[in-house]
């Protein structure tokens, strides 16, 4: 049975519901646009943009040589009071499991894995980030709160995946342990 | 329709539905395994298991087989003509339940503890992405049966306008065989090889490029037979015309044209893209919401035109006389508020860097279960007690419970998934077994995550009870009525011959994807990629 064997309306009807049509599409394109003009505004002036650095790495060397191996990892302060967190993510943890940050900083993270994929988040902040082999993940954010954060893994990394789970302190200028050239919290 | 294309239909619907109770059990007890109140029974491994047999069977056979069955008994109802390839038709249905068989076998065995995404370089038994393929190619042919049933069509009505009903299904099929491609080069080219061992790396990268075109269309070609619902049994069944069949048509065509070079956004979060391609997708993002926005305009006139021939008066008194006692109707009204809750929350995972909030933690699992098992589902639920009496010769044994049905499922549904919503703001990130409720962080969570486990319980409560409404259908004298379609208020002998055909819009789609999809993919091959080594998962469970 055909659904569309003609309308009984006459064509005065059919001009006047084109033209409600035309009016609501209308109006609808015109929301998108003012959509897409808040997301590009509101990323160029909080330069808020999502992780898209583009750096390749070969995760079978990053424990061997390189940025990512075991002494460069931790905090280290830069000039001008910034800061480089660099960080691993592997099956089932990070390396190192605990971070710690000084409060009011810009602080970037540089992470990267050799096996699996991973993600990493601290939950109520904006940090967030995936972790895919053969890429380092760049993200600079500012805690503008100090204290103790969770820093779970968000991706299925396979049968341990619940298990990964870091730490990140936060803490006052006064509490950071600036006789130290590159910290981290989980073996003092 | 014929009995043997009603036998066919049937078929894919009981496989559909068993599938899709079976997969309720499956996220009913990962609800539970991972709440503040465990069921004492189960492991870590088990609900990965879970996990990826919930989200494979929905994600790939409940949806899939479901749009097959209705996608055949639409053509056949709207064409007025038997199925063009019915052993055809029977053979790719055999040839899915085989895929069906392999994949579960290897998920079950557990080899296949990848969850429905894949997530390589973890790599599955090689009978998981067998069985997937197969799957995939049984629903290929009835991409090929719907495609040339619509032109087949065309060619014997020349100078007509195609029925609506046939030419919404086409834009289904085709927007699947776009949407397919993605995942199918990635299953094709990078899993398959790597299980067999004939590859040993892969590249992780263009894999979750390949399975995001892939990701993001799927979720419209889960929706659009429920849009088919919206246009064609919902006017008809509230006693009143389609305000506009044109409308109509642009709306499914939108679905083909911004539904599939959007999949990036997806992978906002990720290292291996850079910010332009996301910004565009984003955008693209923005301009699939344009469908959606249209069809509500539509179905809302539908029904103040049944309204007011019911006798509503005034600028809202339209509403209050529709038959909302009707199924169909009850079903559109209670997808709206889910739809409506639903998308607030897509505008938050669409924004460009707002989504950095919201990335992979329970709210994303919330947000589509509500859009998807919420709104979608109801929808699917409704096309089934709407086509069951032309399907089985049998009516409905009580509209009163086919009502209560409904109801449980919206507000069990709207129970499970607001509370989640909030968890995944408070920091509950999304596919972990269980969480450490003592913690400081995770201990708000408790109670939010009870009162989802209640509204779990009443969605597979509610489920339980579809299935049971479908099997008390009694014979009656309904049995030889043909289900009927809505009619439109405007003629559409004068609908433009580019929402007549696809040749324009499927262009459109090609050209949008080079552009945008382009640069990312051919990134892979330019510049070099380091790969990862592949590692098996999983183990007996």
């Amino acid at each position: 049975m055909a659904s569309t064997t003609g309308g009984a309306s006459s064509g005065a009807m059919d001009a006047k519901i084109i033209r409600e049509e035309r009016r609501w599409t209308l109006v609808m394109v015109g929301v998108g646009i003012a959509m897409t003009f808040f997301i590009a505004a509101t990323s160029l002036i909080f330069m808020s943009h999502p992780p898209s650095n583009v750096e390749r790495i070969d995760p079978d060397r990053i424990h061997v040589s390189g940025e990512f191996i075991e002494a460069n990892l931790g905090t280290e302060l830069g000039a001008g009071g910034t800061a480089v967190v660099r960080a691993v993510s592997r099956i089932f943890n990070f390396d190192p499991s605990c971070l710690i940050v000084p409060v009011g900083t810009l602080v970037t993270f540089r992470m990267t894995g050799p096996d699996v994929i991973h993600g990493v988040m601290i939950p109520t902040t904006n940090f967030n980030t995936m972790i895919v082999p053969g890429y380092v993940s760049k993200v600079t954010t500012r805690f503008d709160r100090p204290g103790v954060y969770r820093m779970p893994c968000h991706e299925y990394c396979g049968l341990g995946h619940h298990g990964m789970w870091a730490e990140i302190r936060v803490v006052e200028p006064k509490d950071w342990p600036f006789d130290k050239a590159r910290v981290r919290c989980d073996r003092g | 329709m014929t009995a043997a294309d009603k036998r066919l239909v049937l078929a894919h619907w009981w496989l559909s539905f068993a599938l899709f109770v079976c997969a309720l059990f499956l996220g009913f007890w990962q609800f539970w395994f991972r709440s503040p109140i465990p069921p004492g029974f189960g492991t870590p491994t088990q609900y990965y298991i879970s996990v990826t047999a919930h989200g494979t069977i929905i994600a790939f056979a409940f949806t899939t087989l479901f749009a097959m069955g209705f996608g055949y008994a639409v053509t056949a109802l709207t064409t007025g003509a038997a199925l063009r390839w019915r052993t055809g038709a029977w053979q790719a249905f055999a040839l899915a339940c085989i895929g069906l068989a392999l994949l579960l076998v290897a998920i079950v065995s557990g080899r296949a503890t990848v969850l429905y995404t894949f997530y390589p370089p973890l790599v599955a038994s090689f009978a998981f992405y067998l069985g997937l393929t197969l799957l995939v190619v049984g629903s290929w042919f009835w991409v090929a049966h719907t495609i040339a049933s619509f032109y087949a069509w065309k060619g014997a009505h020349r100078g007509q306008t195609t029925p609506l009903g046939l030419f919404m299904v086409t834009a289904t099929a085709m927007l699947w065989l776009w949407a397919s491609i993605g995942a199918a080069l990635e299953l094709l080219f990078q899993l398959i090889p790597l299980s067999l061992g004939w590859t040993d790396r892969i590249d992780v990268g263009l894999a979750r490029t390949l399975f995001s075109w892939t990701l993001h269309a799927i979720v419209y070609f889960w929706l659009l037979p429920a849009y088919i619902a919206l246009y064609l049994i919902v006017p008809e069944e509230a006693g009143g015309r389609l305000y506009s069949d044109p409308m109509g048509r642009l709306a499914f065509v939108l679905f083909l044209v911004f539904g599939v070079p959007v999949g990036l956004h997806h992978l906002f979060m990720d290292p291996e893209h850079g910010t332009a391609f996301k910004f565009v997708q984003g955008v693209f993002t923005v301009f699939v919401s344009l469908p959606t926005l249209l069809t509500v305009f539509s179905i809302c006139a539908s029904l103040e035109i049944a309204g007011r021939l019911r006798g509503g008066r005034g600028s809202l008194g339209w509403v209050t006389t529709l038959p909302w006692g009707r199924p169909a109707m009850l079903a559109t009204g209670l997808a709206a508020i889910m739809l409506g809750l639903g998308g607030l929350g897509g505008l938050i995972n669409m924004s460009y860097a707002l989504n950095s909030a919201v990335h992979n933690t329970a709210w994303i699992t919330a947000h589509f279960h509500l859009i998807f098992a919420g709104t979608v589902v109801i929808l699917y639920f409704a096309i089934a007690y709407h086509l069951w009496p032309t399907l089985t010769g049998r009516s409905l044994h009580s509209v009163r419970s086919v009502r209560v049905q409904l109801v449980t499922w919206c507000v069990g549904m709207l129970l499970l998934t607001l509370p989640w919503h909030v968890t995944g703001i408070m920091g509950q990130p999304r596919r972990m077994a269980f969480f450490d409720y003592t913690d400081a962080v995770l201990a708000p969570t408790a109670w939010l995550t009870t009162l989802s486990l209640l509204g779990g319980t009443l969605v597979l409560i509610s489920g339980l009870h579809f299935l049971w409404n479908l099997s008390l259908a009694r014979s009656s004298e309904m049995q030889q009525v043909d289900v009927r379609f809505a009619r439109p208020a405007v003629s559409n002998a004068h609908v433009p011959s580019a929402l007549n055909g696809f040749a324009l819009w499927n262009w459109l789609t090609a050209a949008a994807m080079v552009a945008v999809y382009g640069w990312p993919i051919a990134q892979f091959f330019i510049y070099p990629s380091f790969g990862a080594a592949g590692i098996s998962v999983g183990g007996p469970p």
